[in-house]
């Protein structure tokens, strides 16, 4: 009953995954299992596959490979449930990432920066000037906010992950303006020195930075690649002496564009394949400073919101870049940027989370002292329900932020796909959180003075940029397809020796007959949960079970042509999204059961409420997934598009006749 | 004189707070409410630090007589400016019944010991309101005293307060070792910025009971009821001045 599916194909040009031909079920003893062979990527270079166009990939990057995560046990709990295994390491216990002192050293900071910006900074005003103001800015840098996790003994406060996020989260509440003034200066624009610069770099630049003298800016986005990064166009040119590289190329779209002193800049630079000596085009990262001539920038963008941040496109023209301003390598430029904004994502999570949390207390002051028809309105059924979700919404959001930054203080070091994960759900989360809120407070809410129409504007550019929800969803979903079909290229190599392995193909078996027939493979979350969540973590096991059985059979089925089924993409990404979504509630209700917290019985509402509706949401969505009717949808909606797209719009006629 | 300012720093609940009474009317909540400096005490910690910017004191000893959370206030001081801090460790009962008497015994005490130049103090707690702590270190000490002092500098070997008072400002000069009770419009307190809450890390908070300072700090006051101010009644209307000269009557007030 093993199964055995023949997907072959000789078209290795680019693919990212290869199916050789099954073997068949008489040939070893315990029949025949697809394997995935020759699965390349590892986990940021997922992110190239998506992104990059296939001739970019190239064979050279089959060199590449780190082997290691073929036979490497993952502990991501992302990567693991496309496998339909539960690793538990890094989501239970909920983490607590603060020893003592830097517990109460960051509870020193959260007085003052909350006083700043509920005294001192004006976002109507910033949002009206369309910057922040000029006192504001000096205040900022006075109190050290444009260096929060530059190392003390370079001029910044040296804060973790989970500090950081416990600030961001402040600023989040207050002004996304000046959220992503401090962000694009920090999380993204010189966070590629703080990660990867030498000594030498980050001695010579992370002070003037720290301070806020120098601004800086992330230059990737270019006028023709936007989500497809690795077709940007700058270039960077060597110096035949090999001292500096010539910078041409334009950059649109960059916030603090107008602002920076410092950029770190993408670029291709022509390189020889050290193999077979032609030359290709790699990405390169380098810091750029103003002060090297050639850099101008455009005015700032009118935007819908985040009218306080400034969005520029920068120009480099014939921009002389010493080689020591290299970040890493030639042709390492790719991965610094992929790196840079997994590292800096959780902090949206947590600006987001603050976020909802100050709209959630407008619509309730609302909601608990607005009357109609003789009734405070929170009384009333329909209101009932959007502050319920919205509550749901901001609560996964913050235990997804949380989690993620307690991890990598921890030390994890895989964290991307749940990372990604968080964008996406805060991003989503937000929107919804404030738009409901507007409702909530009806005509009011549509009122510039009630302050919530800016925040709507403000947040809807965050499902936008560092990686749009829709390329990250793809990643989501081939990151954890590669992790899956490694397993199974694992399971293939067993099988080569099936005596030595007779336990686990044995194991494999029955786990696969167990699954099909409905029955527990003896998963569970059991001794992780707190008692009293344990029919929510029964909910969870199960789903993790039905969406690893519905991987592999999507992958059988498939093989390497699931990077093109991007409809099967996006709802296997949603219910990655959602299972995860399930177990960082269930750890944050478990952890506040087990130490008695006031609220424990609240957060165990909170988390089975969500847990009985994601779990509904992931089993329809993995019916779908097996469905041949969900196949005839998206071939009708792969159908409409084309049709409206041929006809320059809506194709038919209208109902009048005219 | 020895350039050392001594300044008086009280935890109190935050200004912003809701106050609400404990169900058995002894005293008023404070588990799990937001504290934070006093304000006068901010505006005194201010004034000190500005005087040392201006080279015209040495050095600068914050000083909180309360439980553990009192730390947090003393680092709050250092972080505005202030050198290091003294806590004089006050638990449990002993700590509910403190009062300007008991503090001030603890100031006059280490400010003798500590040969203190000045001691700054707010000119009252938010909590109590006394307004009595200042004056009662002085007295204790028997120094000249600058209460309500809006603003002050020094002239030579002596301090010219201007005070706040009732009828208008009156300037005051006096000798030093003297006891300085800030009022509101002294000065404006900066914030704590990040970096300098960082550096206040490295400070040093010396600890220490009001026994090792030899004092006494038995309360004389019994606190007997605590109770929320009544609810404000709806007042009455009245047509002419007849009615208001018998409303008046009945109430016996004419």
């Amino acid at each position: 009953m093993l199964l055995r599916k023949v997907s072959q194909s000789s078209a290795l040009c680019g693919s990212i995954l290869r199916i050789p031909p099954v073997l068949s079920g008489g040939q070893r003893h315990a029949g025949a299992v697809v394997a995935v062979q020759n699965v390349r990527l590892y986990a940021s270079q997922a992110a190239e596959a998506v992104l990059e166009k296939p001739a970019a990939v190239g064979s050279d990057t089959a060199g590449k490979v780190e082997m290691k995560t073929v036979a490497a046990e993952s502990k991501s709990f992302a990567v693991n449930i496309f496998k339909g295994q539960i690793a538990t390491a890094q989501v239970f216990p909920y983490p607590s990432a603060l020893n003592e002192e830097q517990e109460q050293f960051l509870r020193e900071l959260v007085g003052p920066v909350g006083k700043f910006f509920e005294e001192v900074n004006d976002p109507a005003k910033n949002d009206a000037l369309e910057k922040v103001e000029d006192h504001t800015m000096e205040g900022l840098k006075e109190m050290g906010a444009f260096g929060l996790q530059v190392p003390a003994d370079l001029g910044g406060l040296g804060l973790s992950n989970t500090q950081y996020a416990r600030l961001v989260e402040i600023v989040g509440s207050h002004d996304l303006g000046v959220g992503i003034t401090l962000g694009a200066h920090q999380s993204i624009g010189f966070k590629g020195i703080l990660l990867f610069g030498n000594p030498a770099q980050k001695k010579k630049y992370l002070p003037k930075l720290a301070t806020g003298e120098h601004l800086a800016a992330f230059c990737l986005t270019e006028p023709a690649s936007g989500s497809d990064a690795a077709s940007i166009k700058t270039t960077a040119v060597q110096s035949p002496c090999g001292k500096y590289f010539t910078l041409n190329g334009s950059k649109i779209w960059i916030s603090n564009g107008g602002l920076a002193e410092i950029f770190t800049v993408f670029a291709k630079t022509p390189m020889k394949d050290p193999k077979t000596g032609e030359m290709k085009d790699k990405i390169s990262a380098f810091i750029v400073e103003k002060s090297f001539g050639g850099v101008t920038h455009g005015p700032p963008e009118k935007k819908m919101g985040i009218k306080a941040s400034n969005t520029a496109e920068v120009y480099f023209d014939n921009v002389r870049v010493p080689a020591d301003c290299l970040l890493t390598e030639v042709g390492g430029g790719f991965k610094v940027a992929m790196n840079i904004l997994n590292n800096g994502r959780f902090g949206m999570a947590a600006a987001l989370s603050g976020t909802m949390k100050g709209v959630i207390t407008k619509a309730v002051d609302h909601a608990a002292n607005r009357t109609q028809f003789g009734n405070k309105i929170h009384n009333f059924g329909a209101i009932q329900e959007k502050m319920a979700r919205m509550t749901m919404l901001q609560y996964v959001t913050e235990s997804m932020a949380y989690m993620i930054s307690g991890n990598m203080d921890s030390g994890a070091t895989e964290f991307q796909i749940e990372a990604a994960i968080s964008k996406i759900f805060a991003s989503e989360a937000a929107w919804t959180v404030t738009d409901e809120c507007i409702q909530i407070m009806g005509g009011m809410g549509f009122m510039k003075d009630a302050g919530v129409e800016r925040v709507m504007r403000d947040l809807r550019i965050f499902r936008i940029f560092e990686g749009t929800n829709d390329i990250l969803r793809l990643f989501v979903a081939l990151n954890g397809f590669q992790n899956a079909g490694n397993q199974l290229k694992s399971l293939q190599k067993a099988l080569k020796n099936p005596i030595v392995n007779a336990g686990l193909l044995a194991e494999e078996l029955t786990k696969r007959a167990k699954r099909k027939a409905g029955l527990s493979t003896g998963l569970t979350l059991q001794g992780s949960v707190h008692p009293e969540l344990a029919q929510s973590g029964e909910l969870t096991t199960k789903a993790i079970e039905q969406f690893g059985a519905v991987i592999e059979e999507l992958l059988i089925k498939h093989g390497k042509k699931i990077i093109d089924e991007q409809f099967v993409l996006k709802r296997v990404a949603d219910t990655a999204i959602d299972l995860y979504a399930m177990v960082v509630v269930l750890s944050r209700a478990s952890r506040s059961l087990s130490q008695g917290n006031a609220s424990a019985q609240h957060e165990k509402m909170l988390c089975e409420t969500w847990c009985v509706e994601a779990h509904d949401r992931i089993m329809q969505d993995i019916k779908r997934l097996r469905s041949s009717q969900s196949r005839q949808l998206f071939k009708n909606l792969r159908a409409i598009s084309s049709a409206v797209v041929e006809n320059g719009g809506v194709v038919a006629p209208h109902p009048l006749g005219f | 004189m020895s350039g050392r300012v001594l300044v008086g720093v009280k935890r109190v609940i935050d200004y912003a707070v809701k106050i609400r009474v404990k169900p058995d009317n002894s005293s008023v909540v404070t588990d799990g409410v937001k504290h934070s400096m006093n304000p006068f005490c901010e505006i005194a910690v201010e004034e000190a630090v500005k005087m040392k910017e201006k080279k015209l004191i040495k050095e600068v000893v914050a000083v909180s007589c309360g439980p553990q959370q009192a730390q947090e206030t003393i680092r709050t001081a250092l972080a505005m400016g202030a050198d290091r801090g003294i806590h004089v460790e006050v638990t449990g009962k002993e700590y509910e019944t403190l009062g300007p008497l008991q503090i001030s015994k603890i100031m006059a005490a280490l400010a003798k010991k500590e040969e203190a130049q000045l001691v700054i103090l707010g000119k009252q707690a938010i909590d109590d309101d006394c307004n009595q702590t200042g004056q009662m270190t002085a007295a204790l000490l028997d120094w000249p005293q600058g209460t309500f002092a809006s603003e002050v500098s020094f002239e030579g070997d002596k301090i010219k307060v201007v005070r706040e008072i009732d009828g208008g400002l009156e300037t005051i000069k006096i000798n030093m070792p003297a006891v300085i009770t800030a009022d509101l419009r002294l000065n404006t307190p900066r914030y704590a910025t990040l970096p300098n809450i960082m550096k206040a890390k490295k400070k040093k908070i010396a600890n220490m009971k009001p026994a090792d300072l030899g004092v006494d700090i038995t309360s004389r006051l019994e606190v007997l009821r605590v109770d929320e101010p009544p609810q404000r009644q709806a007042g009455v209307k009245v047509e002419t001045v007849e009615d208001l000269v018998s409303k008046l009557s009945e109430a016996g007030l004419v």
